[in-house]
């Protein structure tokens, strides 16, 4: 293989990458904060792209898209949260589980209902419509797009989680909730605010995912399982590790496919079985209490 | 107790005599009743009993499914139909569980979720496993000398494998052994503490109900005569942990209940409506708020039946 292609792998590798840190930072943020699995995150994904399109058919603004459908899709979490998933906060946390799976069906077949079955895919914004020349590689400019994006929100959350009040306050309920509470936190509040929070992540990563991946409503159940891989990978409710288990994923992904074409699909599950098997809670997971 | 038994009497003796009573239709929804019911009781022994959640039990019903097509297109006889099933799905299971009881409660979900997809990928994948469009034109077994092809062998077969599904799980549950589960989903520090080898009883449970959901794939396949890679798709699994859940999981009886309700749900929406996926993840969502001990519980909480 040449070196320019084998560089325009490599990036194609990283925004995916990036992509899916986007999509499994709210998955461990919720995890880390309400010890749910939320299964209907892939869900936000599908929704984000969803409300993403229709924002665009309105507007014609991609920009505006970028905005609008996070805040839709944290609105949603939101609602979802106060009303089904707290009344099962005193009950064994696999019941909110189960439940969050219910919603993958719900949130699918709506979604069919209202814009139908097809596949449909968000045109990219025009200031990067073209493709840019990197050491001879061609590559698409809004996948660089997508990579800075992605980088810069990575930095932007551990800042929030690491350097701010609210985010001491967020650790300090992943830590204990109950002292959080004593401390004079409204933590049902924190709560909701996570849940909605992540899911605006989620929804996020579906627009940014727009243009590179088409829009499906199978996209949500789709996307589920590699970001499931990537808090496996990186280890349940740690911000590294989303980021590490992105990344690994999005090269073991990409490079699959290049080397493997007959086993591509694979290449992600065999990454995860080796990691199990020396450390069973992820790279930087600890065992849950 | 004499109320129960008789009731049971006339249930077996109904579902035993359906054909005779009833259209191909009919026949055929009993028969997916029942297949998938042995389906979910194999995954109520990990859910209800084990406390083991699997979100990925449609690998062993796949696996049990693919060595069925394989095998009874080279043969097909009660090995190729039954035996093989069970034991590649066991080996299945001990592989899966390997990996999967290191590590419990969600990361058991993520893993056991993840490595049935990768059961889709690799059949999706493979050309040797007819890829996307699976196998198709699967015969059926030919056991003891009765051909499965014919209506009469196959629906007998059928309930043999029910009852003795049944039978097996009821001993597996009611011996030391499923003592040792429940007490591990009581507790499963105070289990270890006490010297028992938990992790390999949960590997014998997970490969257990590993074998049961291999068979249900394999006569499964034998029902509709064909296979393909969305037998492992989440929706599989996803659709037998709604059946435990509707039926009242740690009640294997439940699990047939549960069935046997989501099949005529399902036969019955779907000819009014294209909405079966909406009222399927609605009536998740309220069983799991509302019914968390499925209609089982339900029976009971208001008959005061005992089980």
């Amino acid at each position: 293989m040449f070196a320019p292609d084998l560089f325009s792998q490599a990036l194609n590798g990283l925004s995916y990458g990036v992509l899916l840190f986007l999509l499994s930072v709210g998955l461990t943020l919720i995890f880390g904060m309400l010890d749910v699995v939320n299964l209907a995150h892939g869900s936000f994904y599908m929704l984000g792209a969803y409300a993403g399109l229709a924002t665009i058919a309105l507007s014609g603004n991609y920009w505006l898209a970028l905005l609008a459908a996070p805040l839709a899709v944290g609105v949603i979490g939101a609602l979802m949260e106060i009303a089904v998933l707290r009344p099962l906060y005193r009950r064994d946390p696999l019941d909110q589980v189960l439940l969050t799976f219910g919603f993958i069906y719900l949130f699918e077949d709506l979604v069919k209902w209202i814009w139908g079955g097809r596949i449909r895919s968000i045109p990219p914004p025009d200031l990067f419509a073209g493709s840019v020349t990197i050491f001879g590689a061609t590559v698409p400019s809004y996948r660089l797009f997508v990579i800075v994006f992605g980088l810069v929100m990575a930095v932007a959350l551990f800042l929030l989680i690491e350097r701010t009040r609210l985010g001491a306050i967020i650790r300090a309920g992943v830590y204990d909730a109950e002292m959080t509470a004593g401390m004079g936190i409204n933590v049902p509040l924190v709560f909701t605010g996570v849940f909605a929070f992540g899911a605006a992540l989620g929804g996020l990563s579906g627009v940014i995912a727009g243009p590179i991946q088409s829009a499906a409503p199978p996209m949500g159940a789709g996307i589920l399982v590699p970001a499931l891989i990537v808090v496996v990978v990186g280890g349940l409710g740690s911000l590294k590790g989303s980021l590490a288990g992105s990344l690994i994923i999005g090269q073991a992904e990409t490079f699959g496919k290049v080397w493997l074409p007959g086993a591509s699909m694979v290449m992600i599950y065999v990454v995860m079985a080796l990691v199990v098997l020396l450390r069973p809670h992820g790279l930087f997971g600890r065992p849950l209490k | 107790m004499t109320l129960r038994l008789l009731a049971g009497a006339v249930v077996v003796a109904f579902v035993a005599a359906f054909p005779a009573l009833a259209g191909n239709y009919p026949v055929k929804l009993l028969h997916e009743i029942l297949i998938w019911g042995i389906f979910a009781m194999s995954l109520d022994l990990l859910m209800g009993y084990a406390g083991m959640v699997s979100f990925g039990h449609s690998a062993f019903w796949g696996i049990g499914g693919y060595v069925a097509a394989l095998a009874l297109k080279q043969s097909p006889g009660l090995v190729s139909g039954f035996v093989l099933p069970a034991l590649v799905a066991a080996l299945g299971a001990l592989v899966i569980g390997y990996f999967s009881i290191r590590v419990s409660g969600v990361y058991f979900i993520m893993l056991t979720l993840a490595f049935s997809q990768m059961f889709y990928a690799l059949t999706f994948q493979s050309a040797w496993l007819g890829a996307e469009d699976g196998i198709v034109g699967v015969p059926r077994a030919r056991v003891f000398g009765a051909d499965l092809t014919a209506a009469t062998p196959f629906h007998v077969c059928v309930l043999v494998v029910v009852a003795a599904t049944i039978v097996v799980l009821w001993r597996v549950v009611r011996s030391p052994f499923g003592h040792v589960l429940a007490g591990i989903h009581e507790n499963e520090n105070r289990m270890q503490a006490v010297g028992y080898p938990v992790a390999r009883y949960k590997l014998l449970a997970f490969v257990i109900a590993g074998a049961v959901a291999g068979v249900a794939g394999s006569l499964y396949t034998q029902l509709v005569g064909s296979i393909t890679p969305d037998a492992f798709l989440w929706t599989t699994s996803g659709e037998a942990l709604l059946m435990v859940i509707i039926g009242g999981t740690g009640t294997l009886g439940g699990a047939v209940l549960g069935a046997a309700a989501f099949i005529l749900l399902q036969s019955l929406v779907s000819t009014y409506t294209e909405r079966w996926m909406l009222i399927l993840g609605l009536t998740f969502i309220l069983f799991v708020l509302f019914a968390p001990g499925g209609l089982v519980g339900a029976l009971r909480g208001r008959v005061g039946i005992r089980g």
